[in-house]
C-alpha cells in the first residue's frame, strides 16, 4: 500500500492567513520500503506524519493511499498504526490490556485478543510483564510494549514518530535494527519520523529532508549524503561544514588555496562548498589549507580536530590513530575525493 | 490545603478528612445557617455563654455580613475541595523529584513548581466559589437580617407584594454580568499555559512529601477548620434531639417520631410520618437527575477540551450561564417558559428534574474541564489510532482517567439537587413536596425540632449515597507508586 502526498498544504489556525505548517509538498512512499522523513525541530515532519495517520486533515491538496484517495478519512479508516514519542500507553491498564486494547476495540473477543497479544509481545520480546503497569517498566520496556501494540493490529503502514528519543545509545541502535529487521520480514510501509540523521541513514530506504514546511531533498540515503542539492541539506547532513568558494568557467572550485573538479558542473560565480568531517586531508607539511590545532579530543576510534584556517575554523573527524596531532601545530589541509559536495549559493 | 493535606499528608488524616470535608455540601442551605445562629445568634450558645462569664449582652452582630460570609465559607470550601483534590492527584510527582534534582528543597518545589502546576484548579475553584456566593439564596434569606444581596432581592421582588417581574429581570442582568467578568478574568489568568502532567508514560515518581512548614501551616489552618465544622454539625444534630432551644433542654425523640414513624397496617409498611412522602419525591427526582447531569456535563467538558470548532466560546459561555443564573430566577423562567403548550412541564417531576439538571451543569463541565487540562493529548489520540470509536475512546481510557470528575460531578449534581431551595422553591406542588421546601414550611411555623430531625435524616442519608457513589465509582487508577509500597504493587496513591 503507497503512500502518496499530492500539493499537501497544513495551515496552523483556522484563520486563511494563518502561517503554514507545510507547504506544498509532494512525495510518494513505496509500499513495503521504510522512508524516513528527517529534518530540525519544527520543519514540519509530525504534521506530516500526523497527516499520514489522519489524526490531522491537510487544508488543501490530496493523500492517496493504495490508490484510494484519504484526505477526508480518519484514522480508523485508513489501515494505519502508529507509535507515539511519548508511547502514550494507557496508564490505567496493564501490558497485555494496553496491546489487546486495539483488538478489542474492533470487535475481537477477548479471550482471542489476549492470545494474539501475548504473540504480540513475544515477538518484541517482553514475556511475563503482562499484568505489569505502565508505570512500572523501563523506558525500552515501555516502547515494546508500545510497539506490540502497533504491530498487533497487523496494519499496512506503521509510523513510527521519534520513537527512540527518549532511549540510551546502545538501546537505540538496537531497537533501530529491530525495527528496521521488523520492516523488511512483514514487508510493512513505514513512515519514520526522527531527527537523528545516522538513525535515518541507517535505516531507511528513502529520506525525505524537510525544512520549514518544504522538502529539501528527497532520495536514497547514499544521494543524501552524496549529493545534496542545496545549502540546507549539505550543511544539515553528515555535519558539513560550508564555506564560500568560486566556480570558474572552466569547471574547476577554488576553496582558498585549494581547487578541485566537483561531481557535478556548476556555473561560473560564487558557490558554496560543504566538506563533510572525514572529508579533509591532514598533512604535517605540504601544500595546502594552512591550519593551526586549536581543540582536540579523543573519542575511542577516531579524533576530533579543530583547526583555525583563512576559511575560518574548520571541524576535522581523523582516523588516523598512529599520528596524534598536540595543540598548537601547523598543518596543510586538503580535501579528498569523496565527501565534498558543492552547491549553488543561495 | 484541605485537598494537599488529604493527597500528601499521612495516612490516617485521609479518611476522616475526605468525609468531614464534605459535610457541608450535603447539607441543605439553612442548616449551616441554623447550626450557626444556635451557636452565635441571640439565643445561641455562645452568646449565652458570653453573658454568663464576661457580662456581655448577647446582640445579633451575627445576623448580616459576618453571618453570610462564614457560612458561605462553610458551604463553598467543600467543592474546592473536591475539585483541587483531583487536580492534586493529576501532578505529576517526576515534575517535583525534577525540581529536587535541580537543588530546590522541599519548601521551594513546593512554591515554584507545585503551586504553579495547581493553578488550573485554583482557578478554577476560585471561580466556582465567587459564583456560588454570587448566587446564594439559602444562606442570605436565614443569616441576612438588613443585609440584602442580589439573589433575596430577585426572590422578593417576585414573591413579594411587588411582583415586578422588570425589577427582578433587571437584578438577574446584574448577576449574570458579575460572572461574566469573572469568566473572562480566569480566562486571562490561566491563558494558554500546558498543565499536561497525566501522560502516557506511566509516571514512575513519587509524589513529594510535604514541606514541614507547609504542613504544618495546612494542619494548622485545616485542623481547626475541620474541628468547627464538625462542632456546628454536632449543634445542628443536637436541635433536633433537643425539646425547646434556648429554653427546655431536655432530650426527646419526639421530633423524629412525628417526621418518621412507621406503623403496620393491613397492607404492610405504612409511612406514617409526615416527612416520608416529600423525601421519596426528592430521592428518586435527584436519583434521576444526578447520573444524567455528570454524564452531559462531562461529555460537554470532553466537547470544550478536546475539540475544536466554531462557536467554542460562544457554548463554553452557554455551559456556564446556568452558572451565574441565580436559583430564584430559574425557577421563575422554568415556570414561564414550561406554562403553555405544547411544552406545559409545571407541576410535574419533569420541569423539577429539567432544573435540576441545567442548575447542576456547569459543576460537572468545570471539573471536567479541570481534569482534561490535565490529560495528555496523546492518549485519546493512541485509542483513536488503534481503531476505537469516539465512545470506545471515552468509555475505556478518558472516563476511566477522569473518575474523580466524575465522583464530583455525581455526589455534586445528586447532593445539590437534594438540598437546593431556591430553583425548585417556585415549581414545588402538593403532589411533588420537596424535603427542602417541607422543612422551610416547618422552619416558617416555628418547629425548629422536626426541622433540625429532618435536616438530620437528611445528612445521614446522603452522607450514604457519597459513600455508595465513591465505591462503585472507585478511585482513579494512575499506577502512580507511593512512597512505601513494592514496586510489584500497583495500587493508587
Amino acid at each position: 500500500m503507497g503512500i502518496e502526498f499530492r500539493n499537501v498544504s497544513k495551515r496552523y489556525g483556522l484563520a486563511s492567513d494563518s502561517p503554514l505548517a507545510v507547504d506544498s509538498i509532494s512525495f510518494r512512499i513505496e509500499q513495503g520500503t521504510l522512508t524516513t522523513i528527517l529534518g530540525p525541530s519544527g520543519c514540519g515532519k509530525t504534521t506530516t506524519l500526523r497527516m499520514i495517520a489522519g489524526l490531522e486533515s491537510p487544508s488543501s491538496g490530496a493523500i492517496i493511499m493504495a490508490g484510494r484517495d484519504v484526505t477526508t478519512l480518519g484514522p480508523s479508516e485508513r489501515n494505519v498504526s502508529m507509535m507515539f514519542q511519548s508511547y502514550a500507553l494507557f496508564p490505567h491498564m496493564s501490558v497485555l490490556q494496553n496491546v489487546s486494547y486495539g483488538l478489542r476495540m474492533s470487535g475481537v473477543k477477548n479471550a482471542d485478543a489476549a492470545a494474539r497479544a501475548k504473540d504480540a509481545l513475544s515477538n518484541v520480546g517482553l514475556v511475563g510483564y503482562d499484568d505489569r503497569l505502565p508505570s512500572e517498566l523501563s523506558g525500552g520496556q515501555q516502547q515494546r510494549v508500545a510497539l506490540a501494540r502497533a504491530l498487533v493490529l497487523e496494519p499496512a503502514v506503521l509510523l513510527f514518530d521519534e520513537p527512540l528519543s527518549n532511549l540510551d545509545a546502545r538501546l537505540r541502535r538496537e531497537m533501530r535494527e529491530e525495527i528496521r529487521a521488523l520492516q523488511q520480514r512483514l514487508h510493512l510501509t513505514v513512515a519514520y519520523v526522527t531527527h537523528d540523521q545516522s538513525e535515518a541513514l541507517a535505516v531507511s530506504d528513502q529520506i525525505i529532508v524537510m525544512h520549514q514546511g518544504h522538502i529539501a531533498q528527497q532520495g536514497a540515503p547514499q544521494e543524501i549524503y552524496e549529493r545534496p542539492q542545496n545549502e540546507f541539506v549539505a550543511g544539515f547532513i553528515g555535519d558539513a561544514m560550508l564555506f564560500s568558494g568560486e566556480a570558474g568557467a572552466d569547471g574547476w572550485v577554488s576553496l582558498g588555496p585549494l581547487r578541485f573538479m566537483p561531481r557535478q558542473s556548476h556555473k561560473a560565480g560564487p558557490v558554496k562548498v560543504a566538506v563533510r568531517p572525514e572529508a579533509w586531508l591532514i598533512e604535517r607539511d605540504g601544500s595546502g589549507l594552512a591550519g593551526h590545532l586549536e581543540k582536540a579530543a579523543y573519542l575511542g576510534s577516531y579524533f576530533e580536530y579543530t583547526f583555525r584556517t583563512m576559511l575560518g575554523d574548520v571541524f576535522v573527524v581523523s582516523h588516523d590513530l598512529t599520528d596524534v596531532l598536540e595543540p598548537g601545530v601547523m598543518v596543510t589541509l586538503g580535501l579528498a575525493d569523496h565527501g565534498v559536495s558543492v552547491v549553488a549559493a543561495d | 490545603m484541605m485537598a494537599l493535606m488529604a493527597e500528601r499528608g499521612s495516612k490516617r488524616w485521609q479518611g476522616p478528612l475526605r468525609v468531614l470535608a464534605l459535610l457541608p455540601i450535603i447539607t441543605p442551605p439553612f442548616v449551616v445557617g441554623l447550626g450557626l445562629i444556635l451557636l452565635f445568634g441571640r439565643a445561641g450558645v455562645v452568646n449565652q455563654l458570653l453573658e454568663s462569664w464576661f457580662g456581655i449582652a448577647p446582640t445579633r452582630w451575627f445576623y448580616g455580613l459576618p453571618g453570610i460570609v462564614i457560612a458561605q465559607w462553610f458551604a463553598f470550601t467543600p467543592i474546592a475541595f473536591m475539585i483541587l483534590r483531583g487536580v492534586v492527584q493529576g501532578v505529576a510527582p517526576s515534575l517535583e523529584e525534577a525540581a529536587q534534582m535541580l537543588r530546590a528543597d522541599r519548601r521551594r518545589t513546593f512554591f515554584t513548581v507545585t503551586l504553579p502546576l495547581l493553578k488550573p484548579g485554583l482557578a478554577n475553584a476560585f471561580l466556582v466559589g465567587f459564583i456560588e456566593s454570587l448566587a446564594d439564596f439559602g444562606n442570605p434569606i436565614v443569616l441576612g437580617g438588613q443585609y440584602s444581596v442580589l439573589s433575596t432581592e430577585v426572590f422578593f421582588a417576585i414573591v413579594g407584594a411587588q411582583f415586578d417581574q422588570g425589577r427582578a429581570a433587571a437584578l438577574a442582568w446584574v448577576l449574570t454580568l458579575f460572572a461574566l467578568a469573572v469568566f473572562a478574568a480566569q480566562r486571562a489568568v490561566l491563558g494558554k499555559q500546558n498543565y499536561t502532567t497525566v501522560s502516557g508514560k506511566g509516571d514512575a515518581g513519587v509524589p513529594m512529601v510535604l514541606p514541614d512548614g507547609v504542613r504544618r501551616t495546612i494542619q494548622g489552618v485545616a485542623l481547626p477548620w475541620i474541628a468547627f465544622t464538625v462542632v456546628v454539625y454536632l449543634f445542628a444534630f443536637a436541635g433536633g434531639f433537643v425539646k425547646t432551644w434556648g429554653r427546655d433542654y431536655s432530650l426527646t425523640l419526639d421530633h423524629f417520631r412525628a417526621a418518621f414513624s412507621l406503623e403496620w397496617g393491613q397492607f404492610g409498611l405504612v409511612w406514617v410520618g409526615t416527612a416520608w412522602n416529600s423525601l421519596w419525591t426528592t430521592l428518586k427526582l435527584a436519583a434521576l437527575s444526578a447520573p444524567m447531569t455528570a454524564g452531559v456535563g462531562l461529555l460537554i467538558a470532553w466537547l470544550l477540551a478536546r475539540n475544536a470548532f466554531r462557536g467554542q466560546g460562544l457554548f463554553e459561555f452557554a455551559a456556564l450561564l446556568a452558572f451565574a443564573i441565580p436559583g430564584t430566577v430559574l425557577g421563575v423562567s422554568y415556570i414561564l417558559a414550561f406554562n403553555v403548550p405544547p411544552l406545559e412541564l409545571t407541576g410535574t417531576g419533569l420541569v423539577i428534574v429539567l432544573c435540576f439538571m441545567f442548575r447542576n451543569l456547569p459543576v460537572g463541565v468545570r471539573a471536567g474541564t479541570a481534569a482534561f487540562k490535565q490529560l495528555d493529548r496523546s492518549l485519546d489520540e493512541a485509542s483513536v489510532m488503534l481503531r476505537a470509536s469516539t465512545l470506545q475512546t471515552l468509555r475505556h481510557v478518558v472516563l476511566p482517567l477522569l473518575r474523580p470528575a466524575l465522583i464530583a460531578a455525581l455526589v455534586y449534581s445528586f447532593v445539590r439537587s437534594m438540598t437546593t431551595v431556591s430553583a425548585v422553591i417556585f415549581l414545588v406542588t402538593a403532589e411533588n413536596e420537596l424535603a427542602t421546601t417541607y422543612i422551610i414550611g416547618r422552619v416558617g411555623n416555628g418547629d425548629y425540632g422536626v426541622a433540625l430531625a429532618y435536616c438530620t435524616a437528611l445528612m445521614v442519608l446522603m452522607s450514604a449515597a457519597i459513600a455508595l457513589i465513591q465505591w462503585l465509582v472507585g478511585e482513579r487508577k494512575l499506577g502512580r507508586r507511593s512512597a512505601r509500597v513494592e514496586l510489584s504493587a500497583s495500587k493508587v496513591v
